[in-house]
């Protein structure tokens, strides 16, 4: 029964100032599937909304000077899908984006959402963390940069100070012989929440796996970054025994609940199943490059 | 086989009526009814699984601008505990306390109090205002723990063998001498199985609209399973005399038994009532999972014992199903259906009710029997390993056929229960190559179908069309199918022929959409309604032509002299006759009503394949072959759809669909984000096989062809899955955490 003001600037800093001055009231809207969701069920009440759909910088996809991507946070899953050279070069953050949802809620969700929204399941960020993702946050002090990893904090709350806005993705060049992957384990085949959530990124030289990167998901309160698993997986030609070691550091970095999605034992076990799975993936692409 | 094959209509696949309204999203559901005036109620729910209700207080939300009216058990007629009254398979001692909790909450989201407000978000907030004193009580939720010596006693007065006891009934068949019949078998295997609760998941969540005049003449406007059953319970529950009441049924949008009961309907009326405005009430979907009817979880023992040479001499059964918080769960299904699909001289089938605090159940396809059966079937399974003989010539050897005695009574009549075995043992998918982590595996099943009363009326419009009007909510294309029914009696395109469902006002009286059992019910009223109109559109030709009724035929749509002795006329058709009609005696119309008999049980067998993710626990339905005695398909389209349906429903029980709840007694996944049924990328094309045996005892050979399919379901997986891996599974649902720990623990 309480009144909600919406505002839709189409400056970023109409929606920094707008969105500061309305203090813990205040939620923004990009795609609205977790908000809009949450208000219906009652568990958020804003006293203001503040739409930053319209400000150009957060719906933007742009290829940088260097060869890497900058991507808004408000650009839809579906619009990422149509980018001519995205998903061919970020083939696994493109298939983790799709992930959130249906067909119709990619119409309207977006990656900043999924990462803002903060649940330790959410599909794209141990992609985003996978790929070395950095984001842009704009706040009354200015802008900022920090690793993807670095923003949630725990279920429902990331580490962006009072007033910040996330803004922007920005993904590295890719050298030759990179690939990325996602999967999830999920009961169904699709509609559904992951049980475990596993990006793997890395690049090949040789055979040699030269660099690497693991993000995983709904197996902590945050999406971890597992540097253990990329080390295992760095200096091999990625043979039984490096993925083996991985798949362990991928079940050692676990510290997962029992809930209604799954047991302790049974996301500690196939999160180094799932590594396996998704760095072959990966480094299948890696090679076709 | 008594196929009948030059029909016109009956056998097509028409167009259903209500298709092109449920695309384009124009059919109206319950949930798109308005009224000018209109309010909104909504329900105060209990929070606790089992709280005595001290006191309610109601005065804060009563001052609430904008509220208009509240509601308690007080205002709901009592039916108290020591007289059964009963309306169908429902006792209204229990339903008036499942509407609203009457000593005592009994469960978490069990309604306490009602209020109806201006609009949904002050009814909300002046729930909130209600205070509600409760002694919270000890719980139980599982049959173990409902049935330990010291568990929590949902209610006194229900006793068990002398005692206070949270088994509220007992229902036994027996067939032979069960004790000598195990002496007789030289291979017996005894087994012991769970199930969960598992909820019907129509997509359609309950609603009504409401409105009550002063003189009390009370019009509702909701989606459920009969509008006659609406009727009665408010009537009941309200103290509103039936002739009062006028309950007109929405479009519904799935029901699979869920809506055989009222939930919203009582409490809407007295809203409304107090009020002075129509109440409109829509449940969440969390509402649906807290309090509205799963079926039953269950505890099931079955023994069957055997000859080497496979003849089955003894077979056992005991069931635990729960009822949830209030006596009734299905236990006759699963006594009566289990066993039936074999000839066995000795059996010994019992079942218990067991209360506990989860919502009470309701019915769901093929009540109890998809329980009994995976039971059955599956040591079935065990069995044929045991005698090295194939599954389907073991129940071959076994099968009950024309004049087999089923434990629970009858003597079988013709039945097509051998051709589904014989159709599924010649069928490819029995022979197709498996591949790695692969298996396959049968199960056959049974259920009663049903008859009962029904209404009809076949009128003849002036443009010479055709008007039926039935009184069975339509969730199985029974629209459709009458249509083809009415044409071909009437030998006119079906399109000519539009088929409504009356409201309590305008059609007899009609039992519930269930069972099975509407088209076999109704086709028979609308046949002898539709013969009744011809035998009048017989004396009108005799009448213009001054001929004997006798000497006229009706074909092709239209009268004909029976022979060249009878006169030279040309044919008069529908049309025609109808457009004479005032001048020669009137409207053409006709209404038959029957309690109907010979509604014969159906059987079904099935053949499943599936795959098995080992690392990830994973099993996946990769083939499914239905075969189903369906009678006669009179619309196959329809019957098809039926058994995809139930399998669809089956697969979600079997893999993964269970109420998770948390340690306060509450469920966890009340939505279907959690709460998993089977979404269409999670299914093969589930294929069909429609062995047709005509019922002998209906004008077009109809069987009930909607429950049976879900029998075999979970049995048929559970047997795939073990010769898949080696590994059986003696509880659903087979979740991945559940095989990958069973894999594990096993090596």
């Amino acid at each position: 029964m309480t009144d909600i003001r919406y505002l839709s600037p189409s400056t970023l800093d109409e929606a920094v100032s707008a969105f500061a001055a309305a203090g813990s009231a205040a939620r923004i809207l990009a795609g609205g599937t977790d908000l809009l969701v949450q208000m219906r069920a009652g568990s958020v009440r804003p006293g203001l909304i503040v739409d930053i759909k319209k400000i150009s910088e957060m719906t933007a996809i742009e290829e940088t000077a260097d060869g890497g991507f900058r991507v808004g946070a408000a650009v839809p899953g579906a619009v990422l899908a149509e980018h001519p050279r995205f998903g061919k070069v970020w083939p696994g953050v493109l298939e983790a984006v799709n992930l959130i949802g249906s067909t119709q809620v990619q119409g309207r969700a977006s990656a900043g959402g999924n990462l803002c929204n903060s649940s330790p399941a959410a599909d794209s960020v141990p992609a985003m963390i996978a790929a070395g993702a950095i984001v842009t946050v704009a706040g009354p002090n200015g802008r900022r940069e920090m690793p993807v990893e670095a923003v949630p904090a725990g279920p429902g709350r990331t580490h962006l100070k009072p007033g910040e806005i996330l803004v922007s993705f920005t993904l590295p060049p890719r050298p030759p012989g990179s690939g990325d992957a996602y999967l999830r384990m999920i009961p169904r085949t699709e509609m559904d929440i992951a049980v475990v959530g596993c990006g793997v990124s890395l690049t090949l030289k040789g055979g040699v796996c030269t660099t690497a990167r693991v993000g995983l998901g709904a197996v902590a309160p945050t999406v971890l970054l597992v540097e253990a698993a990329a080390k295992a997986l760095v200096g091999s030609k990625l043979d039984d025994a490096a993925l083996s070691a991985a798949a362990s550091a991928c079940s050692a970095a676990c510290r997962p609940i029992d809930d209604k999605r799954g047991t302790i034992a049974y996301r500690t076990k196939i999160a180094g199943v799932l590594l396996k799975r998704t760095a072959a993936i990966a480094a299948q692409r890696a090679g076709g490059n | 086989m008594n196929v009948i094959t030059n029909n016109k209509w009956i056998g097509q696949r028409t167009i259903r009526p209500d298709g092109v309204d449920k695309v384009t999203g124009r059919a109206a559901f319950a949930a798109d009814t308005t009224m000018p005036g209109m309010i909104w109620g909504k329900i105060l729910r209990s929070p606790h699984p089992h709280a005595r209700i001290k006191s309610i207080d109601t005065s804060k939300a009563l001052a609430l601008p904008g509220v208009k009216a509240v509601v308690t058990a007080r205002d709901i007629v009592d039916f108290p505990v020591d007289k059964s009254v009963m309306l169908g398979i429902q006792d209204m001692r229990w339903m008036c306390r499942n509407v609203m909790a009457r000593e005592k909450a009994l469960f978490p989201g069990h309604p306490v109090a009602a209020v109806a407000a201006t609009t949904e978000a002050i009814a909300a907030k002046a729930c909130e205002l209600i205070e509600v004193d409760y002694e919270v009580l000890p719980w139980a939720i599982e049959i173990d723990d409902a049935l330990k010596a010291d568990a929590p006693i949902l209610h006194e007065f229900n006793k068990f063998e002398g005692k206070p006891s949270n088994i509220a009934g007992k229902l036994e068949v027996k067939k032979g001498d069960i004790a000598q019949g195990f002496k007789e078998a030289e291979v017996v295997i005894e087994r012991t199985f769970t199930t969960r609760p598992v909820h019907q998941g129509y997509i359609e969540p309950h609603a009504c609209l409401i409105s009550v005049a002063a003189d009390n003449k009370t019009t509702i406007w909701s989606s459920s399973q009969g509008q006659f059953m609406v009727r009665a319970m408010t009537s009941y529950l309200t103290g509103i005399p039936q002739s009062d009441i006028r309950a007109i049924p929405a479009e519904i949008g799935g029901g699979f038994g869920g809506k055989t009961i009222v939930y919203l309907e009582p409490l809407a009326t007295l809203l409304a009532k107090k009020s002075g405005r129509p109440v409109k009430m829509v449940m969440t979907r969390e509402e649906v999972m807290r309090a509205t009817g799963p079926t039953s979880g269950s505890k099931s023992t079955v023994k069957i014992g055997a000859k080497k040479d496979g003849t089955i001499v003894a077979a056992q059964g005991t069931f635990y199903l729960q009822a949830g918080a209030l006596p009734g769960s299905p236990i006759r299904g699963a006594v009566g259906c289990s066993f039936s699909p074999y000839d066995i001289p000795n059996v010994l089938s019992v079942g218990y009710d067991v209360l506990s605090n989860r919502s009470k159940v309701a019915a769901y396809r093929a009540p109890g029997a998809p329980i009994g059966a995976f039971a059955v079937e599956c040591v079935m399974d065990e069995l044929a390993s045991a005698l090295k003989m194939d599954p389907l010539e073991l129940r071959l050897k076994n099968a009950a056929r024309q004049g087999t005695k089923a434990a629970h009574g009858p003597v079988f009549p013709r039945i097509g229960y051998v051709e589904t075995l014989e159709a599924a043992k010649a069928h490819p998918h029995y022979a197709a190559p498996l591949g790695k982590l692969q298996g396959r595996g049968v199960a056959s099943g049974f259920w009663f179908n049903a008859g009962g009363e029904s209404s009809a009326q076949v009128n003849i419009t002036e443009d010479g069309n055709v008007v039926v009007t039935t009184g069975h909510p339509d969730i199985g294309g029974s629209r459709a199918a009458i249509a083809n029914v009415c044409a071909e009696l009437l030998g006119i395109d079906y399109r000519r022929v539009s088929v409504l469902i009356g409201d309590t006002a305008t059609v007899g009286f009609s039992n519930l959409t269930g069972g099975s059992r509407v088209l076999f019910a109704s086709a028979m009223v609308v046949t002898q309604s539709t013969e009744k109109v011809i035998t009048t559109l017989r004396e009108r030709a005799a009448k213009i032509w001054e001929i004997d009724p006798e000497a006229v035929k009706w074909e092709n749509g239209a009268a004909h002299p029976a022979s060249p002795n009878a006169g030279q006329f040309e044919p008069l058709t529908l049309a025609e006759l109808a457009a004479k009609a005032p001048q020669m005696g009137g409207p053409i119309g006709a209404g038959v009503q029957l309690n109907t008999e010979g509604a014969e049980g159906g059987f079904g067998t099935h053949i499943c394949d599936v795959e098995v993710d080992v690392e990830l626990g994973i099993v996946r339905v990769i083939r499914y072959t239905a075969v189903q005695d369906v009678g006669r398909a009179v619309h196959p389209g329809y019957v098809e759809g039926q058994m995809q349906g139930g399998v669809a429903q089956g697969i979600g029980w079997a893999l993964n669909e269970e109420y998770i709840y948390n340690r306060d007694g509450k469920v966890d996944n009340p939505g279907f984000l959690d709460y998993r049924m089977p979404v269409c990328s999670d299914l093969p094309m589930l294929d069909t096989v429609m062995v047709q045996v005509p019922n002998p005892k209906h004008p077009q050979g109809v069987k009930g062809v909607g429950e049976v399919p879900l029998v075999p379901v979970m049995a048929a997986v559970a047997n795939a899955v073990h010769n898949a891996l080696g590994k059986r599974f003696y509880s659903l649902p087979m979740s991945p955490p559940k095989v990958l720990a069973t894999l594990e623990a096993e090596g």
